[in-house]
């Protein structure tokens, strides 16, 4: 199975399935995304990022902006034709007088609506991916750098977990506890955990292996001092992109869940809400639909093409040595 | 051999788990909004009914009581009813277990097409990029790849189905407007037209993810020492990639697919969502937004129980694939 | 055995067909360059040699001499990129600089072979062995599946392995890094090709199992006639086995002599430094081992006049500023390239002055 992967870097891939001597773990739409990008083609050792790199971090700054705005305004941004506005324009087409992007089915204009709905969405893609990361991610560090009966326990911990269907597992938290931003978060949360305990668990036992940590243990350093000086500032930054990636993931999910019904209540504005409203008028007035729709998928473009680059960025490889 | 019998005993360990958490989960719910289960079964109905009931399902029974005896229904079929009656005819209903007949192929049908349709994709081009690397068609396809990595099946479901709209007279509906059964038998022009948007729309991420798996791997391996040889023995080099480069990096290619097929059934719950289609997925969200909770238990048990039992398959199809996996494991 | 016949191959009706006279292989002047992103890498520079049929050239040099470069080029087995290539290397009536791919690939296997260094990742992994050698037979040989099976079997008892029938249906990782190695012997000797390259066989090996190696190379080239160019750092795996050896050091031939001679009357002072680096049984123990001060040269931007200058216990002015040509000696079919090549009194003298002067490596030749 090659390890060395010069071109495409999906080394963390090929740790995750083959984790422990084919010990398999069941991936999901998650860790497949994260895998098909991470076994893209690296890019060249450059200074920077590129062109593509520094576009996504504008749009990506863009839409923080945005989203924080519309936190600090409850959804209100000023100088946005008013989303409540039912001027008796129903179902307005793209390009209509004072509706740029048109108006949904109850007359709200999408402008305002899509600009609006980053706030939430994007609430739920970073804190979703934050609180998942720093449990998972200790979770994964634990289990990978301690071997034997406690990696073991905590290991098979998260494959269990793991073996849950996650979509089915976020509908069911957020039907049974509610449809707000905050409960959608947590259920996302969760299904992040096992996932990113796995990827951090797979990069610290390829890192724990390396002689700076027997050298570090040999110098007397407790495991917490080894796992928090020596192993945290190498994983790290792997997991960034990681965690790029995956509130790429999330963002689609909350779209995904909005669809099906186990969504935020539409008293909050969020992509995938907008998405789900326009379903029924999808013959008729397609670009309520088709507009999120594009955001979203910009969004996830910026969000991949970053955690790609970060990742080529940061992989110092031993060939480099 | 030893291992083979500890992956069995490891698979039946979380089949308990997996079911009996999703057990507990709606019995958490009653915990967490007080509403029991009865009362979102049959929210009408009059206390005697509701008291009736609740003797009928043995709700009044310790939990492990509980479970094992729905353990012990599930195992024979009986997953118990979904309940349709309203009112005072609330305990009547149909078997769960018919209706989990008829969408669960619909689900698995659906998923053995995307990724049918996707591996017939992915993988000459996979293969074929991974030859040419660095060429004009390496490049374009990449950057192809890319961009149908962001757009998750929904996405695309959504963009077909408004396209699909504007194309009437392509005779494709957008959505399953369904009487009677689906048409499940493959190769009729119903089941054609009713699958095909979903399909595609399943398979373009899977296309993306797999071929981009295929590629790095066949990458690497191109460049090893044995490669060499081989060309260096004179065979051609369609041989090479397809008897010598193609097998080694197949693996994680496999695994992911296999792994998938497990995923996909539980997992095109949007899609069946989006067009319609009466499958499992669809099901299990109508009985979850409809308090349905004994349906809801059982299709969450059945989807995850699929799922565990799908990766342990393909946990064993991979010893058989890799000769030193294989040899490994017997050793060990 | 005659039940075979070559399979033609489409196009093969216009090579011409190979000539009986005149050496198997003639290289004149070969060049083979990279083009990396700090400069132009030349591996080889210059390489002239020709080569009898039924003969073994032995390439002797340190890593980074372009031995390995100069195999794989002549072969053709590199990658296309960034590389340049010039000069010719005529094999039978083929230029293998300007073959096209179908040409090579004819050749390859059936006319021309290699053997690689580690046996390990030489062969396929998860492909049983006797399919790896049927497949090498079936692909030039116009024989039955079955006829290849037996053929498999001979090759493998050829080249001794015990219990050859079984190892037919196992995978490389099953046997032994010797066992390996013979059946990548085996492998490269199927077709009966009439050139073997060999690139550090044995280097991979446990010790005692390079010599076995090595004697069932020497086996097999004599029993089938087979010319063999054996490329090693290792002088001493040469000494008993090859007619001619070729000294390269920075991508060119700095003594090429047949085997005795280069033993008894070596000219080159890196080939001298060589020799004198093989540790010998009659040394006292603890006496300290030769090695050759310095690093192997830049092949990116290599040191002006002749290459071996900076690390030469006799250079003298003159060897810096000017390269010196490919000269031939007294004896027959002994060339070197030097300016006061060693056994001369003037290259006594340019130690003396050396040593005088204080230069490091003439006042560590004293030492020893």
């Amino acid at each position: 199975m090659p390890e060395q992967s010069p071109d495409g870097g999906h080394d963390l891939v090929t740790a995750l399935v083959h984790d422990e001597a084919t010990n398999l773990t069941p991936p999901d739409a998650a860790t497949l995304t994260i895998a098909a990008v991470e076994s893209g083609p690296r890019r060249p050792k450059r200074k920077g990022i590129g062109v593509g790199g520094w576009l996504s971090v504008a749009w990506l700054a863009l839409l923080l902006v945005i989203a924080v705005a519309g936190v600090v305004t409850g959804q209100k941004i000023p100088f946005l034709p008013d989303p409540k506005n039912d001027v008796g324009g129903f179902k307005l087409d793209m390009f209509s007088p004072g509706h740029f992007l048109g108006t949904d089915a109850s007359g709200q204009d999408i402008l305002s609506l899509t600009v609006n709905g980053t706030s939430a969405s994007m609430e739920i893609g970073v804190f979703s991916v934050l609180i998942g990361f720093t449990i998972g991610g200790l979770f994964g560090v634990l289990s990978g750098y301690f071997k034997g009966r406690v990696g073991a326990v905590l290991g098979s911990t998260t494959d269990i977990l793991l073996a849950f269907p996650p979509l089915v597992l976020a509908i069911s938290i957020v039907t049974f506890l509610g449809h707000s931003v905050f409960w959608v978060t947590i259920a996302l949360a969760i299904v992040a955990v096992p996932v990113l305990a796995r990827i951090a668990r797979a990069a610290t036992l390829s890192w724990a292996e390396r002689e700076f940590v027997t050298a570090a243990r040999a110098q007397g350093a407790k495991h917490s001092r080894v796992m928090i000086k020596e192993l945290v500032p190498n994983v790290l930054p792997a997991m960034l992109s990681i965690a790029l990636l995956s509130i790429a993931v999330v963002i689609v999910a909350e779209a995904g869940l909005a669809i099906v019904g186990a969504g935020v209540a539409k008293t909050t504005i969020t992509w995938g809400g907008i998405i789900d409203s326009g379903r029924t008028e999808i013959d008729t007035a397609p670009h309520i639909v088709l507009i999120p729709s594009f955001i979203i998928f910009l969004t996830v473009m910026a969000l991949n093409y970053l955690g790609d680059a970060l990742r080529a960025k940061f992989d110092v490889r031993e060939g480099a040595l | 051999m030893r291992t083979a019998f500890f992956k069995l005993v490891r698979l039946v360990v979380v089949i308990f788990v997996v079911t009996f958490l999703s057990f507990s989960m709606l019995k958490l719910q009653e915990v967490a909004t007080g509403a029991t289960i009865i009362d979102r079964i049959a929210p009408f109905a009059s206390q005697a009914k509701k008291a009736e009931l609740t003797q009928s399902l043995n709700l009044n029974d310790p939990f492990f009581v509980q479970y094992g005896r729905w353990l012990g229904n599930a195992v024979t079929g009986d997953f118990g009813l979904k309940y349709t009656g309203t009112g005072n005819n609330a305990t009547t209903g149909t078997p769960v277990s018919t209706i989990i007949g008829k969408e669960l192929p619909v689900s698995i049908e659906l998923m053995l097409y995307a990724q049918f349709l996707a591996l017939l994709i992915a993988l000459p081009l996979g293969i074929y990029t991974a030859y040419k690397n660095g060429s004009v068609v390496d490049k374009v396809s990449n950057i192809a790849m890319f961009a149908m990595l962001a757009m998750p099946a929904f996405l695309a479901g959504l963009a077909l189905q408004v396209w699909a709209a504007k194309n009437p007279n392509l005779g494709l509906p957008t959505q399953y407007i369904g009487v009677g059964d689906f048409p499940l038998t493959p190769f009729t022009s119903e089941n054609f037209n009713q699958m095909i948007l979903p399909t595609i729309s399943l398979a373009v991420a899977q296309i993306a993810v797999y071929m981009r798996l295929l590629r790095s791997d066949m990458i690497t391996t191109l460049q090893e020492d044995f490669i060499t040889t081989a060309k260096a023995k004179g065979i051609p080099a369609r041989r090479v990639l397809l008897r010598h480069a193609f097998r080694p990096s197949s693996l994680t290619l496999l695994t992911v697919a296999g792994l998938n097929v497990g995923a996909l059934i539980g997992g095109a719950i949007i899609i069946e969502r989006i067009f319609n289609l009466p499958g499992i997925g669809l099901e299990l969200v109508a009985s979850i937004l409809s308090g349905q909770v004994v349906e809801t238990q059982a299709i969450i048990a059945i989807i995850a129980v699929i799922y565990v039992l799908v990766n342990f398959l393909v946990d064993i199809l991979y010893t058989v694939l890799d000769p030193r996996i294989r040899h490994a494991r017997a050793i060990a | 055995m005659s039940t075979r016949r070559r399979r033609t191959h489409i196009g093969e009706e216009r090579f011409e067909p190979a000539p009986l006279d005149g050496p198997l292989l003639d290289v004149v002047d070969l060049t083979t360059y990279f083009d990396t992103p700090r400069g132009r890498a030349r591996a080889v520079d210059g390489v002239t040699f020709s080569l009898e049929r039924g003969r073994t050239l032995g390439v002797v040099g340190e890593s980074g001499s372009g031995k390995t470069v100069l195999a794989r080029s002549i072969m053709g087995l590199l990658p296309k990129k960034n590389l340049i290539r010039s000069g010719t290397a005529m094999f039978e009536g083929h230029d293998l600089v300007t073959a096209s791919s179908d040409e090579l690939r004819s050749l390859w296997g059936a006319q021309l072979a290699m053997v690689f260094q580690d046996p390990m990742t030489s062969l396929n992994p998860v492909m049983k062995i006797g399919n790896q050698l049927t497949e090498v037979l079936r692909q030039h040989l116009d024989i039955t599946k079955d006829y290849s099976k037996e053929l498999a079997l001979a090759l493998l008892e050829s080249v001794g392995i015990p219990e050859a029938k079984r190892r037919l249906g196992e995978y490389p990782h099953q046997m032994s890094g010797g066992m390996r190695q013979r059946i990548v012997i085996a492998l490269a000797i199927a077709c009966g090709p009439k050139l073997l390259f060999a690139d550090e066989p044995t280097t991979a090996l446990d010790v005692t199992v390079q010599s076995q190696i090595l004697d069932l190379l020497q086996e097999q080239q004599r029993e089938r006639f087979m010319a063999m160019i054996l490329v090693t750092h290792d002088l001493g795996v040469v000494a008993g086995r090859a007619d001619e050896i070729a000294v390269m050091y920075a991508g060119r031939i700095v003594e090429k002599a047949p085997t005795r001679t280069l033993f008894s009357s070596v000219r080159h002072p890196y080939t001298e430094a060589l020799l004198r680096s093989i540790p010998k049984l009659a040394q006292p123990s603890h006496t300290r081992l030769a090695a050759i001060g310095g690093r192997p040269p830049d092949i990116i931007n290599p040191p002006s006049g002749c290459k071996f200058s900076p690390r030469c216990p006799y250079a003298q002015d003159r060897c810096r500023a000017e390269e010196p040509p490919l000269m031939d000696a007294a004896d027959p079919g002994h060339a070197f390239r030097c300016w006061i090549p060693v056994g001369t009194p003037e290259n006594r003298a340019a130690l003396e002055a050396n040593r005088a002067a204080g230069l490091a490596s003439a006042v560590a030749m004293a030492a020893v």
